[in-house]
């Protein structure tokens, strides 16, 4: 006896039916799908325009079905505010990793939050340079080996992590500043929600939105992907905390 | 109607004449006026203005903006040029359109804040990584940059490229009378290719990164039948007393315009010296410069630099004729007299 | 009843849908290698115990599985 069933979880239209070339395992893939079905939620495909980095990620313009742009490497936020200010009516987002944003890109980071730009900006955290083989990233954690760190990360010569939405948060033109994850299902949802509030924020004109994912890297950590979503838990989310570092009133009349 | 106006703010003016939408800079002397008029004029018409971070920031400003079809424009100096390079050669690979006007001052290196030439070659010959070579325009006073300024937009939007214009700190601060056309709303013409939201359409990627090498390839030779098409329609010159010229002064910009004075003053004494002085710096002249010097015997080239245009009127020339050489670095500016002085040694 | 349909061929083992299951063990990794090389996830579930939560499908990254769920009424009903 077969009973009716629905459908109730399916590519969102959003995202591209296409094999993505992630690693297995990577969080990239979930965080693609998360927007995806904001995307799709809020109805703004077809006025929304994405803008990828140079890192892992430097392809996500084959797995959206919106407008996008190649930005140069931590440029996004600054080719995200040209195109904001010509173009308000868009919604537009970068999408950017370590290096990209907490490395070479950290002026533009920083101002287009400063300027308070309408623009969200998603950020992977997964300490370490992933597109380019393994590399010590600002947010490497002490100790922690990657290619140009052989011995571990010595704080005394390497310098300390940095933590991205402390920084961010404390500047006025920033109306959104959270640090979520996806390690297990239920963060999943919260990072979910966070994505759209930060959509929401933008559509609404409150200021600069940013959403940090604490996310993993399988292949550069030299784990299998369930290993590495547990370093996820135990050693990243530890040093990386989650939380709301800045969430502006109005944000919450949203 | 003309108006009295210092050669930075005619450049803004100019922009906006052309229906710039929208202008991203940064603060560097001589240039900062560029800005500062920007910063007030823009937000009274509308549209877009920001100070931004840095001219990494400016530039990537820009490219965003371009992207989406809108008309775009920044203006810097030698230093902040330098900075710009790598957004160039992004903006270039990606087929999209700006305007980028160099203030030229003393280099390298942070060098000073008087007129120079100095960046010759690395706006003519790329400036930034990679295969390909944008078209240049120089004017010499403050009408014609307004023009070319005008000009340049337009031919942005018809080979979908940066177009930049070469001027210098002399022209930035002098102040002359000029006459623009009038304002209008800007227009915003349908690019097919921009990025403007996907609806009702399949979804635009603007983008250089084409990874595997046909594909890169294929991009390289779209970009060089572009620059084919500019050498081939996009020379512009002028001659002056050049009648029965026998020594041909070659010089651009800030550097024309005095040896003008000097050829003027020459003549009047009876030499028979004339002056070639391009207006395209990409794509050169070469060919009218060689007809230009048919019957000459010599020439003269004249820059603020250690000579950077030197090398393209050896090209032209094909070793017929001998070539002289008169230039000052440093942000010296020679007045007509030093130059008259170097022509009559020729004679 | 609830089941799940994975894409065999576009799975690429990494087996992050086998260990959120509620139920405990109703997706499990293949003996046999897909087209790209990659031990895919298999649906087992002979005793019909999949609720349809979705909780796999949440955190595979690459839109494997497809979740079809039995409405309350009609499971009750």
């Amino acid at each position: 006896m077969t009973q009716e069933t629905e459908l109730v979880f399916s590519r969102p239209e959003s995202l591209s039916d296409v094999i993505t070339h992630y690693c297995p395992g990577c969080i990239h893939g979930i965080v693609h799908r998360l927007i995806a079905e904001v995307m799709d939620e809020l109805g703004i495909r077809e006025r929304t325009v994405g803008i990828a980095p140079v890192g892992c990620s430097v392809l996500a313009y084959n797995y959206f079905e919106c407008d996008f742009a190649e930005a140069a490497h931590g440029r996004a936020p600054a080719m995200a505010t040209g195109m904001k200010r010509v173009r308000p009516e868009l919604v537009i987002f970068t999408y950017q990793g370590d290096g990209d944003l907490a490395s070479i890109g950290t002026n533009e980071v920083v101002h287009a939050a400063a300027r308070g730009e309408n623009i969200t900006t998603v950020f992977i955290n997964n300490a370490v340079y992933g597109m380019t083989g393994g590399q010590m990233a600002p947010t490497t954690l002490p100790g922690m080996v990657t290619t140009s760190s052989p011995y571990g990360r010595d704080v005394k010569v390497q310098g300390y992590p940095v933590r991205v939405c402390e920084l961010i948060s404390q500047l006025d033109g920033a109306a959104y500043v959270v640090r979520r994850t996806a390690y297990k299902p239920a963060e999943v949802r919260k990072l979910r929600k966070a994505l759209k509030t930060a959509f929401q924020v933008q559509m609404a004109g409150l200021g600069f939105s940013l959403v940090e994912v604490v996310s993993n890297c399988p292949t550069n950590w030299g784990m299998t992907p369930t290993e590495s979503l547990k370093f996820v838990e135990e050693r990243m989310v530890p040093y990386y905390p989650l939380g709301d570092y800045r969430v502006k009133d109005e944000v919450k009349d949203l | 109607m003309k108006t009295l106006m210092k050669g930075n703010e005619a450049i803004a003016e100019a922009a906006i004449r052309a229906g710039c939408e929208a202008y991203f800079g940064y603060p560097i002397t001589p240039q900062t006026e560029v800005l500062e008029y920007m910063s007030r004029r823009m937000p009274e018409l509308g549209r877009a203005f920001v100070q931004a971070e840095s001219e990494l920031g400016a530039v990537n400003m820009v490219y965003g903006a371009a992207c989406t079809g809108a008309r775009v424009m920044t203006t810097t100096s030698s230093p902040g040029y330098s900075l710009m390079q790598e957004g160039v050669s992004y903006i270039t690979m990606s087929f999209v359109p700006c305007v980028i006007v160099n203030i030229m001052r003393g280099g390298p290196g942070l060098g000073n804040i008087q007129p120079a030439q100095g960046d010759y070659f690395q706006m003519t010959k790329g400036g930034g990584h990679g295969d390909y070579s944008l078209i240049v325009l120089a004017p010499s006073t403050v009408q014609e940059t307004v023009d070319m300024i005008i000009e340049a937009f337009d031919l942005a939007d018809k080979y979908r490229q940066p177009v930049t214009v070469i001027a210098d700190g002399a022209i930035g601060q002098i102040m002359e009378p000029v006459e623009f056309p009038e304002l209008q709303e800007p227009e915003r013409p349908e690019h097919p290719w921009a990025l403007t939201g996907a609806k009702g359409r399949d979804k635009n990627i603007v983008t250089s990164l084409f990874l595997g090498a046909q594909n890169l390839e294929r991009e390289n030779l779209r970009l060089q039948e572009i620059v084919a098409e500019i050498k081939a329609n996009e020379v512009r010159y002028t001659e002056y007393m050049m009648d029965g010229a026998e020594i041909v002064i070659v010089a651009y910009g800030t550097a024309g315009r005095i040896v003008q004075t000097a050829v003027k003053q020459a003549r009047a004494e009876g030499i028979p010296v004339g002056l070639f002085r391009p207006i395209s710096m990409f794509p050169f002249p070469y060919e009218p410069l060689a007809r230009a010097t048919e019957n000459a015997k010599q020439i003269l080239v004249v820059e603020l630099s250690a000579g950077q245009m030197i090398e393209d009127v050896r090209l032209a020339n094909c070793e017929r004729l001998p070539i002289s050489f008169f230039g000052k670095m440093g942000g010296v500016v020679p007045l007509p007299d030093d130059v008259l002085a170097e022509i009559k040694k020729l004679v | 009843m609830s089941h799940i349909v994975i894409d065999q061929d576009r799975c690429k083992g990494c087996e992050l849908c086998t260990i959120v299951c509620p139920q405990g063990d109703l997706v499990q990794m293949a003996d046999q290698f897909n087209v790209k090389g990659y031990r895919p996830s298999a649906f087992v579930d002979p005793d019909g115990k999949c609720t349809g939560c979705a909780l796999c499908a949440t955190m595979c990254p690459d839109m494997v599985i497809t979740v079809y769920r039995t409405p309350r009424k009609a499971r009750t009903g």
